[in-house]
């Protein structure tokens, strides 16, 4: 018993330093979903409130001014396809650098792997060209198609079909299926969990993705929700309280997402660094 | 099996094999490999947009002689010596401390710690430009709270890049905590009772078996924050532009404007190879002196 007592009490400061980080943590989100209902004077009021009184909804009406569900819209569209272009490509290709022979396969793979490293800059300037040369500038072309390169969710695929039985392969052979059929119905519904958390990563990073769109999209009626709420920053410096509404509207489908999907988040963070 | 039927679904596996790949590898090769093998030759024949022909190495020796490039370097080293330690350390403690947590409670700091990653860096830099404000943040009401003056963060020579560093490590570094857990729960329990039993207390523990047990997940939590703090970019230019002066430009955020502010192509490219380059360096330096298997 007495054990048990100064076990818990030893543990005490853990909680406490822990508590106080995801004080740290979580307050920047706080205060923005806070600062994006109040009003334009308790936004300015000393001390500073959390819960804001009175509570108000002006700067939400004072963010539709700008097509914010244009923007959304927008981001939901995109995300959408290359999620779903991404999850395709990268199961085809993972599944055929996992479980198939063909000569040079792993020299390919291996200049798939190596340009994992260099950093997106290198390649900024000469897609921008290429991109204006297809005609793709200022339209959802330029965002939609580079992703299809999908190099990490090539690897993060190879890596969990990896671990798939090969007997699953061989039976659908012996059985006369085509390797098409192997592929979708076979291999396909047991990689499920490997898909759901490359297509959720896949979708938070292109809803969140700023400097490409910045890049590529100069009409604002084509703006995905980040690259609005960047232009309403710049255009009204100091109205804090709707650019906080905006950033709370962008910010909630991803923090849902995350708590509804949180397992797959916590599985998917793990493949690149352990299994690697 | 006979020969020829073995060798006839080899052929057809071959022929699926190259059909599967054909997707990510064509996009591959136009969205990656001929933008990395272009930019090199943009940085030798580009001046401006235009392609004048072989220019050798006069961009490479532009940016070097450019006013702005030293000072953009010198932001990027000094913000990635604060914030690649604190991504390394702050989650390493965090993990050890949630792990004497009950399961419940170790969900929750989970979560709590991953949630605001989940925000993007716009949405976070957008935060922090209000918390920053002068006259109504939040900071200078806290830290008045303790007795320091208000600052003028953003606005000031002296804080703005300190106020873009605070803003990294005071973030909730769930996913390396996340990695950091997942390693810790493969080391076998029974080093940590041997331990115990010799009378070692929970710091020693921590330094004499999880952390060097841990050098692997270490390593990749580094070369990865390396990478990503590098290549900061959003809170530069949607927080301060670089400013006041050249005091929050970093490297990225001079690639970026030199190529669409002053579409400088050539230089723009030299800019980013050179921080390919040194990015790779630094990772493969890492590779060399700090992995080594890890054996239980």
């Amino acid at each position: 018993m007495q054990n048990k007592v100064s076990d818990i009490l030893k543990k005490v400061p853990a909680y406490l330093l822990v508590g106080i980080w995801i004080v740290i943590a979580l307050t920047p989100l706080l205060w923005m979903v806070s600062t994006s209902f109040k009003g334009e004077t308790s936004l300015m009021s000393t001390p500073p409130k959390l819960i804001p009184d009175p509570f108000s909804l002006e700067n939400y009406q004072k963010l539709l001014e700008q097509p914010v569900f244009l923007w959304v819209k927008n981001s939901v569209f995109v995300a959408t396809i290359i999620t779903l272009e991404v999850v395709i490509v990268s199961s085809m290709a993972g599944y055929a650098f996992a479980k198939l022979q063909f000569p040079g396969k792993n020299f390919m793979f291996w200049l798939l792997i190596s340009t994992m490293m260099i950093p997106g800059q290198v390649t900024l300037a000469p897609l921008y060209e290429l991109v204006m040369n297809f005609g793709f500038l200022d339209s959802f072309k330029a965002l939609i198609f580079p992703p299809m390169a999908a190099v990490w969710g090539t690897f993060l695929l190879k890596q969990f079909i990896q671990t798939l039985p090969s007997e699953l392969i061989d039976s659908g052979r012996v059985d006369g299926a085509s390797e098409w059929q192997i592929f979708s119905r076979i291999i396909l519904p047991v990689a499920k969990p490997g898909l759901a958390v490359l297509g959720i990563f896949t979708f938070v990073a292109h809803w969140n993705d700023f400097m490409w769109p910045l890049v590529v999209l100069k009409d604002q009626s084509r703006y995905t929700i980040q690259l609005g709420l960047s232009a309403f920053r710049f255009e009204h410096t100091t109205a804090y309280g709707p650019m906080m509404a905006g950033a709370t509207l962008a910010a909630l489908p991803m923090v849902i997402i995350f708590l509804l999907l949180q397992r797959y988040f916590m599985e998917g963070l793990t493949v690149g660094a352990l299994k690697g | 099996m006979n020969l020829s039927l073995r060798r006839g679904i080899h052929n057809r596996e071959a022929i699926a094999g190259y059909l599967f790949v054909a997707p990510v590898y064509i996009a591959f090769i136009l969205f990656t490999l001929y933008p990395l093998v272009k930019s090199v030759i943009m940085s030798f024949t580009m001046v401006g947009t235009e392609y004048v022909g072989w220019v050798g190495l006069q961009n490479y020796a532009a940016v070097f002689k450019d006013y702005a490039w030293w000072p953009s370097v010198k932001n990027t080293i000094i913000y990635s010596a604060v914030v690649v330690p604190a991504a390394i350390f702050i989650p390493f403690f965090l993990a050890a401390l949630v792990r004497l947590m009950t399961p419940a409670a170790q969900t929750i700091a989970k979560s709590c710690l991953y949630l605001p990653q989940v925000s993007s860096g716009l949405v976070m830099s957008l935060v922090w430009f209000w918390i920053y404000d002068p006259f109504n943040g939040l900071m200078n009401y806290l830290i008045g709270k303790v007795g320091i003056p208000p600052q003028i963060w953003l606005g000031d020579a002296n804080t703005a890049l300190l106020a873009l560093i605070l803003m990294s490590v005071l973030a909730g570094h769930g996913s390396n905590m996340l990695l950091y857990l997942a390693a810790m729960g493969g080391i076998p329990n029974t080093l940590y009772e041997v331990a115990r039993l010799e009378g070692a207390n929970w710091w020693q523990t921590l330094h004499n078996i999880t952390w060097p047990l841990l050098r692997p997940t270490v390593l990749y939590v580094m070369i990865m924050s390396i990478i990503s703090s590098f290549q900061v970019f959003t809170p530069a230019y949607v927080m301060t532009r670089g400013g006041p002066g050249l005091a929050t430009s970093t490297v990225v955020y001079k690639i970026f404007n030199d190529l669409f502010t002053y579409f400088s192509f050539g230089i723009a490219t030299a800019e980013a190879l050179l921080l390919a380059v040194v990015i790779i360096g630094i990772s493969l330096i890492q590779f060399r002196f700090f992995a080594s298997d890890v054996e239980y």
